[in-house]
Formats: C-alpha cells, sequence, structure tokens
C-alpha cells in the first residue's frame, strides 16, 4: 500500500529529525534505568510502541466525544487499560523479563511519549494517521532504547543478549569489562554523545548561538 | 528510627532521579531557573506525601489478595491487584487537580510558570514510580509509606534545585554547540548522579 506524504512523515519524522528522546525530549523517566541488558531495552521498546500505537487510536476515535475539561483523565485511563494488558501478557509469557524490568513496566503508563502524542497528535487526527505516528514515535523512542542497551551490555558484561561476544582470549590478555558501564549514570552520558552525535549532523536543532 | 533512615536513604540513596531517572521530563524542562524548579519540587513533594499513604491503604485493604477479608471471609479470595495500576493513577490525577487549584488561588505567579508542568505532574513518573516502589517494597505501615512519600520527594526537589542552578551558571560557559542544552544536562546529572553514588551504603 502506497503512504501518503503526510502518513510517511506521521511514520518516519520520529525516527530522525523529530525524534521523541532527541528532540522533543520525551519519554525520558521510564526509559533509562531498564537499558542495563539489551533484552529488557527490547522488550520495553516493543511494549511502548504497541501501547503508544493503540492509544493513539483509541483516543483519535474518541476524540470527538471526550469533553475538553476531563481528557487528561480519560487519556490516563485508556493508557493505563493497554499498560495493564501488556504486563499481564509479559507476566504470563516472559516471567523473567516482567521480573527485571520490575516497576518500569507500570511506568509506561506515564512515560511522557504517550501523553505528549495523545495530546498532541491523536487529539486533532484520524486513527489511521494516529496509529502511523504511534508505531514512529515508539520506534523512535525504541532505537535510543537499544542502542544504549546495546553497548552498555556489550561493554559492560561483555554479552549480548546473555551470549559471550568477547571472546575469552581478549580476557587472557588482560582485557576487563567496563563495570562503570553497568551503573546507572552511564545511561545518561551514552544518550548525550547520542545527542552529540545527532545534533552535529542536524545543525538546525542546536540550541540557542550565544 | 526506621522512618528516619528510610527517609534519609530514599533522599541520598534511592534518589527518584538520580538512581531511577525518574521524573526526567519534567526535570528536564523546568530546571531552568531556581525559583520555579523549588516550586515544583514543593508540588512534587506535597503530592507524594499525600497521595502514598491513601495508595498504600487502597493497596492492602482493597487491591492486595486476600486484602478483602476485612469485608467478610468469603471475599478472602479475591485478587484486584490487576486493577492497581488504574486505581493509583485515578489518585494521583485527582490530587494533581487539587495541588493546581491550590496553587492557582494562591500563588498565581507560580502557577504561571510552571504552566503546562503543573497538570503533568499527575504524569511526572516520581509519583506513579512511589506508588509502585511502595507496592513492590511492601512497607510496614502507612506511618513509613508516608516516610518515603517524603523523602522521596525531598531528594526530587533537592535535584532538581540543584541542577537548575548549576544550568544558570552555564548559561555564561563555552559549551560545544550540539551539547548546549539538552546534552550537557544529561552528561551534568550523570556526573551528579556518580556523585550522589558515594551516599549508598548509608545505614542509620
Amino acid at each position: 500500500m502506497a503512504l501518503s506524504a503526510k502518513a510517511k512523515q506521521a511514520l518516519l519524522g520520529p525516527l530522525n529529525k523529530n525524534n521523541p528522546i532527541l528532540v522533543q525530549v520525551l519519554g525520558i523517566c521510564s526509559a533509562l534505568a531498564v537499558t542495563s541488558k539489551l533484552e529488557p531495552s527490547l522488550v520495553m521498546a516493543i511494549a511502548v510502541t504497541i501501547v503508544t500505537a493503540f492509544g493513539n487510536v483509541i483516543i483519535s476515535l474518541l476524540r470527538k466525544t471526550i469533553p475538553n475539561r476531563i481528557r487528561i483523565i480519560v487519556q490516563l485511563v485508556v493508557v493505563a487499560a493497554l499498560v495493564t494488558i501488556v504486563s499481564e501478557v509479559l507476566k504470563a509469557f516472559a516471567y523473567d523479563v516482567n521480573k527485571q524490568l520490575s516497576v518500569f513496566v507500570g511506568l509506561i503508563v506515564t512515560n511522557c511519549i504517550l501523553m505528549g502524542r495523545l495530546e498532541a497528535f491523536a487529539l486533532g487526527n484520524g486513527p489511521w494517521p494516529s496509529f502511523l505516528d504511534g508505531i514512529g514515535n515508539g520506534l523512535g523512542y525504541g532505537w535510543i532504547l537499544v542502542t544504549v542497551g546495546f553497548f552498555r551490555e556489550l561493554l559492560g558484561s561483555g554479552t549480548l543478549l546473555g551470549y559471550k561476544v568477547i571472546p575469552q582470549a581478549a580476557y587472557s590478555a588482560g582485557y576487563e569489562n567496563n563495570g562503570l558501564m553497568m551503573l546507572a549514570p552511564m545511561a545518561l552520558i551514552l544518550v548525550a554523545v547520542i545527542i552529540w552525535v545527532h545534533r552535529s549532523k542536524n545543525k538546525d536543532l542546536q540550541e540557542g548561538t550565544n | 528510627m526506621d522512618a528516619i533512615s528510610l527517609i534519609v536513604r530514599s533522599i541520598f540513596v534511592d534518589n527518584m532521579i538520580f538512581a531511577y531517572f525518574l521524573g526526567m521530563c519534567s526535570y528536564l524542562a523546568v530546571s531552568k531557573n531556581v525559583k520555579t524548579a523549588f516550586g515544583l519540587g514543593i508540588a512534587v513533594t506535597f503530592v507524594l506525601v499525600l497521595t502514598l499513604p491513601i495508595n498504600y491503604m487502597l493497596e492492602n485493604y482493597v487491591l492486595k489478595a486476600g486484602a478483602l477479608s476485612w469485608l467478610g471471609p468469603q471475599l478472602a479470595t479475591v485478587d484486584l491487584s490487576v486493577f492497581s495500576l488504574l486505581i493509583f493513577i485515578a489518585v494521583i490525577a485527582s490530587f494533581t487537580q487539587l495541588v493546581e487549584m491550590v496553587v492557582e488561588k494562591f500563588s498565581p505567579a507560580l502557577y504561571n510558570s510552571l504552566g503546562i508542568f503543573l497538570p503533568l505532574i499527575a504524569v511526572n513518573c516520581a509519583i506513579l514510580g512511589g506508588s509502585l516502589f511502595m507496592q513492590q517494597r511492601e512497607f510496614a505501615n502507612v506511618g513509613m509509606a508516608t516516610a518515603y512519600g517524603f523523602g522521596s520527594g525531598i531528594g526530587w526537589m533537592l535535584a532538581i534545585v540543584g541542577m537548575a542552578a548549576i544550568r544558570e551558571k552555564l548559561e555564561y560557559s563555552h559549551v560545544p554547540k550540539p551539547l548546549k542544552g539538552l546534552g550537557i544536562t544529561f552528561i551534568i546529572t550523570a556526573l551528579m548522579a556518580i556523585g550522589f553514588m558515594s551516599f549508598s551504603g548509608i545505614n542509620i
């Protein structure tokens, strides 16, 4: 199916120029604490994408019937219901990952990406563009999460998805895992580095000139 | 004694921002000036202190498996914990509404400078995070839950006020252009977090 220009923009914009984390500064809250390993990062990225996409669709369908004053509560209820479903599914099929993510699955509810996109996009657009926007933003959020998780696991424990990647020979030659990578602050530093690279390439996004 | 230890731990060791990155959105957006940051910090602490005991009681007398047994033995098997997210967020959203009305009435200046971030306290991860951690850690009584809420709120306020102070000074320094604004804020937060890690292991 051919996508119209607008739909394409809704889907692909958030991956780069309009990235929720790098540019819109949304959704950092629940993002970083789960990135010490690649697997929980992947699961988290998928969960957020699903919730954003379907939350966008539902709010977009309801947008003409929600009274303006109570819209935040309606949005929260819709999102909380979706997150509850995701969390029950995770408990049933991926119990170990669910344990690792602990409260952060529940915290998807308060992920600013959701509220931000619901407010900014779903309230003013039809269900289909909203769905694409949700997928796009979920993926834009996801690739940052997965990149950070990838480097933290690779450098911090020398594994990827639990498999050993750094050969034993390297350890024998004196290579050591960087324990600092496993600490929480390194997630922030990695995101800062991604922002640095991203903004060096997109000069129009740089803040201020003074 | 336990309560004091819990407060100190939640301010310095389990700091909402530096250990769990909760509430980062408003933290990044509002930490440009100390006064506004302080106001938001107070509001967050207030909502945390009020919502945690309420959610604690809801959790223990309504939601948990067997929590309804005080209504009658036939209800001892009811487990409503699936709904905890929905209930918690509803309590938080209504309290945020309350705080918003109070601030608008008594301090219009603060109300205007906080702007959109006041209603967004409802979706501040630190608040829901507080309730979810409370659920996970199974505190002994309401007092402990309140102490945890108070400590977390103060910790959050400490972080955002400290950050705001640093950012005010940072205006005058030469940061590499692509790092300006968001990037350098992340790096400073990380450095502050590493600093706060030196508190870990404290026991009072």
